[in-house]
Formats: C-alpha cells, sequence, structure tokens
C-alpha cells in the first residue's frame, strides 16, 4: 500500500510546493567569477548583490515579490561566461543577468543576452566598446574613458605633467583599453609619452622595465594596470630608485593596493566612481551595513554591485510583470534608461551609447568620477 | 642603464634558476616531469606566510619549516601518486597527467583556503632595502636569492660528484635497475630526492614571494613555464644547468626589454631559446656523459 502511496504524494508535495516557491519571486542571474584570479573583483561584487537583496527583501521585495539571485561563478573565463549565461537564460529562465566579472568575459557572452532579448548589466566592465555588443547591454561602470580625462586633468594640476612613461599589461582587454584610453588622452593635452613598456599576466619582475622608463625621468608614470601587478611595479620602481608618481587606472581602486605596495604607493593618483570617505548618508549606510554583514571593508566594486540591484529595483517598481518571460524581460528593458538612482556610489543614470555603425548600442553609466591621491598611505580626495 | 640591466638579468635570472633546481632533480633522478611543483612552490610561499602571520614565527624559524613541509608534501606525491606509477610500469605521459591533476588540486585547494587575492610577507624587516653602488641598486632580498641559487647548485653539484648518496643518486639516474640489483635502496633514495626537491621548491616560493610580494595560488603557473624552458635549456636534469638556463632566460628577457621592445619580450626570448636548441638540442650540458643529475 505504501509503495503504491508514495508517487501520489510526491506528485501532491510538488503541486502545493512548486506554485507557492514560484509565485512572488523575481529571478536575476548573477554571474561573476567566484573562483579564479578574478574572484577578488567578482567576490566583493557579489557580496555587494546579496547585501542589496537582503535589503531590499527585507523592506517587503517589489510589491511584495522577492528577488532572487541566482548565483553562478564564471570562473573570469570567456568560455564559462558563455556557458553561465546560456544556463541562467534558457534553463533557470532568469529575468535579467548582472555581470560577468571582466571585460573579455562580456563581450564573449554579452551578444548571447542580446540575442535572446533579455538585459545584460556589467557592474565592473569598463572597457570601450562593451554597449556596442546591441540594445540590452547595460553598465553602471563608467568607462576608462569616462575616468580617464577627468584623473589626467587633476593630475596635471597637482604634478605638472609635461613627459610620461607608460607601462600596462597587453595580453588582457582591460589593461589595454585603458592603455589605448590614456595615450589618446596624453595625446589631446599634448604630453609626452618618452616610453611605453608592456608586460604579461603573471609576471613579477618589472625591473628591466621600469629600469628603462627610469632613464628617461619621466615626471609620473602612468599604469592602467590591475593591483597585484600595480603593488608590485610601484615597489620595484620605489626600489630602483624612481621618485615619480604614478597614475592609474581602474584596476588601481582598491584597498588592496596599498595594503600590498604600502609607502610605495604614496603619491599615486587615481580616479573612482566611488570613494570611501564620500560622506553621503547613503554611502555611509551602505558602508556600515557592508561590514556588518561581512567584517570586512567593502571597495568599489562591491558599492557598484549594491547601487546596481537598486537601479534595477528602481525599474521593475515602474512595470507590470505578467509571468510572460518574453514580454516580462522586454518590459524591463525599455524601463531600464530612464532610471536615475543615488546610491553609495552617488548619482547615477544612464547614457545611450552612440550608433555603432548605424545600429543601436546599450547603456553606459554617466556618473562623475572621483580623483584620490594616495596620502599617509591613504585614499584622499585630490581637488 | 646598462650596469643596472645587468644586474637585473641576473636577479631575474636567479629567480627562474632556483625555482628549476628542485624540478630538474626530479627529472635527473626519478626521470619524471613533476609538473605539481609549481604547485609545491606556491603553497611553501603560503605555509612560510601562515607560520608567520598566524603564529608570529620568525622569519628564519619559518623558512626551515615550510621547506619541510613542502618536503612532505612532495614525499607524499611521490609516495600517493608516483609510486603506483612505477609499480605499474606506467607509460612516461602519466606521471605527467597525474602531477597536473595534483597541481590543479593544490590551487583549488589554496584558493579555498587562503582565497584568491594576491598576499604577501608582513615584513618590514626586509621591506624595500637595497644597496645601492654607482648607479646600480639591489634589493637585498634578490642579492640573497642570487647567492642562495649559486650555493644551492654548488651544494647539490658536489653532493651528487662527492658522496655515496651522490653516487648512489648517479647510479639510480644511469639505471634503477642496475642500481637496484646493485644493493642501493632505489625506492628511499626515490623518495628522498622527493622530498629534497619539494622543499628546494618550497623555498623558492618563499623567496620569490619575499622578492616580489606576489603570494596567490596562481602563483605557480607562469613560473612553471619558465622553469620547463629553463631546464631543457639547460639540459634536462641536470642541476647546473637548472642554474645556467635560469640565468640565460632571466638574460634574454631583460635584454629582449633593453634593447628592443617589452612588446615583444617573450616572442625575443623563447625564440633564442629555440635557436639555442636547435644547435644544441640536448641542451646547454645535456650532452651523454653529463647525465648526472
Amino acid at each position: 500500500m505504501r509503495v503504491f502511496h508514495r508517487p501520489l504524494l510526491l506528485a501532491l508535495a510538488a503541486f502545493t510546493l512548486i506554485p507557492a516557491a514560484f509565485a512572488g519571486e523575481i529571478r536575476i542571474g548573477l554571474a561573476e567569477a567566484l573562483t579564479g584570479p578574478a574572484s577578488q573583483y567578482g567576490i566583493p561584487i557579489r557580496n555587494g548583490f546579496l547585501l542589496a537583496q537582503d535589503e531590499i527583501n527585507a523592506k517587503g521585495g517589489i510589491a511584495g515579490n522577492r528577488i532572487v539571485l541566482v548565483e553562478e561563478d564564471e570562473r573570469g573565463k570567456k568560455e564559462e561566461a558563455i556557458n553561465v549565461y546560456k544556463k541562467l537564460i534558457f534553463q533557470d529562465k532568469v529575468l535579467m543577468i548582472f555581470g560577468p566579472t571582466l571585460s573579455n568575459s562580456m563581450f564573449a557572452a554579452g551578444p548571447i543576452a542580446n540575442m535572446a532579448h533579455l538585459v545584460a548589466f556589467g557592474t565592473s566592465n569598463t572597457a570601450s566598446g562593451i554597449t556596442d555588443i546591441g540594445p540590452y547591454i547595460f553598465r553602471s561602470s563608467p568607462m576608462e574613458a569616462d575616468v580617464v580625462p577627468v584623473t589626467l586633468k587633476a593630475a596635471i594640476k597637482h604634478v605638472g605633467l609635461h613627459k610620461v612613461g607608460i607601462i600596462y599589461g597587453n595580453d588582457d582587454a582591460f589593461t589595454k583599453s585603458g592603455y589605448d584610453v590614456f595615450r589618446q588622452v596624453l595625446q589631446a593635452d599634448h604630453i609626452a609619452v618618452v616610453d611605453t613598456e608592456t608586460y604579461s599576466k603573471g609576471d613579477v619582475d618589472f625591473k628591466a622595465q621600469l629600469t628603462k622608463i627610469k632613464a628617461q625621468s619621466p615626471d609620473a608614470i602612468i599604469c592602467p594596470c590591475l593591483a597585484e601587478e600595480g603593488a608590485n611595479i610601484l615597489i620595484q620602481a620605489r626600489a630602483l630608485g624612481i621618485k615619480a608618481p604614478f597614475i592609474g587606472g581602474n584596476g588601481f581602486n582598491t584597498p588592496k593596493l596599498l595594503e600590498n605596495a604600502k609607502a610605495a604607493a604614496e603619491g599615486t593618483i587615481v580616479g573612482s566612481p566611488w570613494f570611501d570617505g564620500n560622506p553621503s548618508p547613503e554611502n555611509k549606510h551602505f558602508i556600515a551595513a557592508y561590514r556588518k554583514k561581512y567584517g570586512a571593508d567593502p571597495n568599489q566594486f562591491s558599492a557598484q554591485g549594491y547601487d546596481a540591484l537598486f537601479i534595477v529595483a528602481e525599474a521593475l517598481r515602474k512595470i507590470h510583470l505578467t509571468g510572460q518571460l518574453s514580454h516580462d524581460r522586454q518590459a524591463l528593458r525599455d524601463a531600464l534608461p530612464s532610471i536615475r538612482f543615488t546610491g553609495a556610489t552617488g548619482h547615477f543614470a544612464f547614457r545611450a551609447a552612440p550608433l555603432h555603425g548605424g545600429k543601436p548600442g546599450g547603456y553606459d553609466a554617466d556618473q562623475a568620477p572621483f580623483v584620490y591621491i594616495v596620502k599617509n598611505a591613504k585614499f584622499t580626495l585630490l581637488k | 642603464m646598462f650596469a643596472q640591466q645587468v644586474v637585473n638579468a641576473i636577479s631575474l635570472g636567479s629567480v627562474y634558476a632556483l625555482f628549476a633546481l628542485g624540478f630538474t632533480l626530479v627529472f635527473g633522478i626519478l626521470g619524471v616531469i613533476n609538473l605539481s611543483h609549481g604547485g609545491i612552490f606556491m603553497l611553501g610561499a603560503y605555509a612560510a606566510l601562515l607560520l608567520i602571520t598566524r603564529f608570529d614565527i620568525p622569519f628564519w624559524v619559518a623558512l626551515p619549516l615550510a621547506m619541510a613541509a613542502s618536503g612532505t608534501l612532495g614525499l607524499l606525491i611521490d609516495v600517493l601518486i608516483l609510486r603506483l606509477l612505477r609499480k605499474r610500469n606506467a607509460p612516461h605521459l602519466m606521471p605527467m597527467i597525474a602531477t597536473i591533476g595534483a597541481a590543479i588540486l593544490m590551487t583549488s585547494l589554496a584558493q579555498g583556503l587562503f582565497g584568491s587575492e594576491t598576499r604577501r610577507f608582513p615584513l618590514e624587516l626586509f621591506d624595500q632595502a637595497s644597496l645601492t653602488w654607482g648607479p646600480i641598486t639591489i634589493p637585498v632580498v634578490q642579492a640573497g636569492i642570487t647567492a642562495l641559487s649559486v650555493a644551492l647548485m654548488l651544494i647539490m653539484v658536489w653532493v651528487l660528484r662527492h658522496t655515496r648518496i651522490g653516487q648512489a643518486l648517479r647510479a639510480i639516474s644511469e639505471s634503477p635497475r642496475a642500481a637496484a640489483l646493485l644493493g642501493i635502496p632505489v625506492e628511499r633514495l626515490f623518495h628522498l630526492t622527493s622530498f629534497v626537491a619539494a622543499a628546494l621548491g618550497g623555498a623558492a616560493g618563499i623567496l620569490i614571494g619575499l622578492s616580489f610580494d606576489a603570494i596567490s595560488p596562481f602563483m605557480g603557473q607562469p613560473m612553471l613555464h619558465k622553469g620547463i624552458a629553463a631546464i631543457i635549456l639547460g639540459g634536462l636534469g641536470d642541476v647546473r644547468g637548472a642554474v645556467l638556463g635560469g640565468l640565460f632566460l632571466g638574460a634574454a628577457e631583460v635584454f629582449a626589454v633593453t634593447f628592443l621592445s617589452s612588446e615583444y619580450r617573450d616572442a625575443l626570448s623563447f625564440g633564442l631559446l629555440f635557436l639555442v636548441l636547435l644547435w644544441r638540442p640536448q641542451g646547454l650540458f645535456g650532452a651523454s656523459s653529463t647525465r648526472s643529475a
């Protein structure tokens, strides 16, 4: 008898459980690098998102519906990002996707979302051309092309730049794109580049390149590098007796740089969309809540993840979800561009990417960056 | 500037040489390319980091302890993986594949235990002290690495040439079977070699972590590539060759940057390596008479 009853019971249980679990859930994909070298960015991003999810759901969610982030690890690899995107879109049937972490991966996975007509929303992709993928691609991370001119303007005023040396990694979309932007802005500002040096991922010794740069005695050294190489470059430059300050890109915006480079980071100038000392109530609340939940300090990437979920929540409040997936995905896409929001990173709005070969692109971040200088082992605002 | 670049070349080359020493030793004696050497190198650095930061042990005590820990890890790999494959007479590729697996395991383990961020030793002691001599600057730690890799090479050459263990090891590298017939405890010496090679690998990880402030779960992989190049260039299994191969590779990289462009550094240095191998396919030291590990 019992055996006979089990399938029936299971069917009954399934019938009652599934609607209860799914009604009132808004499923959103979160594809970030949770393992691998890029996880040092991906994990803070995920933490920012989870904090925002807790806060939004604690306040009743979106019109009574809970936001559920479906996490996937894309390991900072293009291939994996594509797999994860396919799983989230076609199997988990999410409403939209946040991530992936690296620009490289967004170039690979973004087109899938664009073809499937759902929003792909990057919070850490700063390379040029990301939103050229198509009208479903959004990002809340200001492009290097927006941050670098502001950074350099501040640096020119502060240091008096006439000639600079550059060192960057030429085998990574992020650092390469940072380099291209710096070069263009330097050209526009008539600052001479006296030496350009490159390195590869995984290098630890940069003394050969730095010795060459030193021989040209530049006023500053431009380093559109990631923090792990950046810290090493700073330390070795100081060991070689280079006194010139460094100017970094987005990759330098992390407390890790100071932690690893210590005194060698003194005088380094960086532009960033987030400032931990920003006294706005939204930012203070974010930092306190993050510390409470994780027992660690947030960084720019967690702040951007945190804000991004609120931006989408704003859009979700403006639309009516019907439960019909393609309709809801499109409705969210159409509601997003007009959202304005003030969060931990300050005022935020979207800006339509310029037409790319006559075709409309996605939406970039329209946000003014902060410029820091490292003083007494701390990022301080450079005015 | 040129004098400084010569110093840079020697210091970079010594780093490769130090890594290659243990790597080549295993090949010379066991006849196995142990691709988990990069993992041991990385875990050695973490072991020292842990001892110093968690248990407040001074560096000079942590160094031998971490070396012993890496050595034990190498011994474990030999006992658990390589010995079984030897017993079953597995073809040469098998230990390579098995040790790739071990390396991946170690990387994931380190990532789970320590996170994927780059860490550094909290040592103000060695911090940024450098020796300056006219236009030349040498960070103290790097001068130490250079001295140490040359000293270790000399010690190993001496042990292999002039001691009974060295004699036995050379016999094994000639033919393990014949050595066993002569009553040499081959298995035990395999274990010893694995232990010593891994301890050297761990020491390399610690010293390189110390001088470059780059301890991460992924630090082994790029070093492994350079290490393979160095030992092939020097002559597989030859201790002097590992050091010279490392120095050669370091010099090729630095001078490619100095005289041409850092853009083409790897293309040039590895192109040069290719040319050397065309001229001497057995490597710089790889003549048959010196298959003496």
